[in-house]
């Protein structure tokens, strides 16, 4: 269950950001000042670490993603002690790509 | 040993809402839930209201929310639920009176998918033979009683309740793989419909809950599969 509410919870955040990004985006049409004028915002350390949230709820969803592909196609991974399996190798592998990353983005906010 | 038992009493004549009420009984350890119910039902307040019968696991009269998670009230053992137990209705159904709620939406799902053996062809002279292997194939959704637990602890079908469920899945499972059953296109179209299988998210919260241990979400991940390949 956690599994998928966390699915959930980071689909509904990447989505979000998706809808911010593409209307930055839009910005540009108003000329190059009013986009700069915005992008500076995204600079403030508050949006930088909504950044390194925002590298986590993709990595997350994306390698769950991975989980519920293989539920879906190959069936030893529908059975439920399977399935949980999976989760904890989604959860290992999260971190281990995540602790580095979201280290260096917030070493890089910090100096 | 003394637990105490918070109950999610509702009394329909004069509850506008539910409330928690506390009893302390004297049961032990080996004991399951359900002695607890019944001590309480038959020396301290008759008007406390479930529903039971078998009390061994097969009828599936007494699924219900203990400390959470659905389970049967005769399977469950006092030592494995401590001294605390919370006792509630099943959610997503109406609930009638107490631990009681209206199963009418969950028999008229398991009706829709006709869990029968569907075969026009003229009867053979003797039995319609299936291998072991044919009959292996849907083995583990033989087992279902209908307890409800699984449909009542799915998100999906709290979020809509005209979602069919994972236990009519489970028991159209039983006749799509069978060999001998001839009725899958009658079952297609509403498996196939909008509140059929692909409400289904594996969540898994059924597979947790079934107390005969079917593994209910793989079931429904291979009617989706048959779904998905089937020539109707």
């Amino acid at each position: 269950m956690w599994a998928w509410i966390l699915h959930r919870v980071t689909g509904v955040g990447v989505m979000i950001f998706i809808v911010i990004h593409i209307l930055d985006t839009w910005l540009i049409g108003f000329g190059p000042e009013v986009y700069d004028t915005v992008m500076n915002i995204y600079r403030h350390p508050i949006f930088r670490l909504g950044e390194v949230a925002l590298v986590g709820a993709l990595l997350f969803h994306a390698l769950n993603g991975l989980r519920v592909i293989l539920i879906d196609f190959w069936p030893e991974a529908g059975l439920f002690q399977k399935q949980r399996q999976l989760f904890q190798v989604v959860v290992v592998l999260f971190f281990i790509l995540y602790v580095p990353v979201a280290g260096y983005m917030i070493w890089d906010i910090i100096y | 040993m003394k637990v105490e038992l918070f109950i999610r009493r509702f009394n329909p004549e004069t509850d506008t809402k539910s409330r928690m009420v506390r009893y302390e009984v004297e049961v032990e350890p080996t004991d399951r839930l359900l002695d607890a119910l019944n001590a309480i039902k038959w020396y301290q307040d008759g008007t406390l209201t479930f529903r039971k019968s078998c009390a061994h696991g097969i009828c599936g009269s007494d699924a219900m929310l203990i400390n959470g998670v659905n389970r049967l009230a005769c399977k469950v053992l006092i030592k494995d639920l401590g001294d605390r137990i919370t006792v509630e209705p099943l959610r997503g159904f109406r609930v009638i009176k107490d631990l009681v709620v209206d199963m009418e939406p969950f028999f008229a799902a398991y009706r829709s998918v006709k869990p029968y053996l569907i075969n026009d062809e003229p009867a053979p002279r003797t039995e319609r033979r299936q291998s072991p292997e044919e009959r292996e194939r849907f083995d583990d959704t033989t087992k279902c009683i209908l307890c409800a637990a699984c449909t009542t602890s799915c998100p999906s079908f709290w979020a809509n309740e005209d979602y069919i469920g994972p236990a009519a899945i489970v028991n159209a499972h039983r006749f799509l793989f069978d060999s001998r059953d001839r009725g899958a296109a009658e079952r297609v179209d509403i498996l196939n419909s909008k509140f059929g299988v692909w409400r289904c998210r594996t969540i898994f919260n059924c597979a947790d809950a079934c107390p005969r241990g079917i593994e209910v979400t793989r079931a429904i991940q291979d009617v989706k599969r048959f779904l998905l390949n089937a020539r109707i």
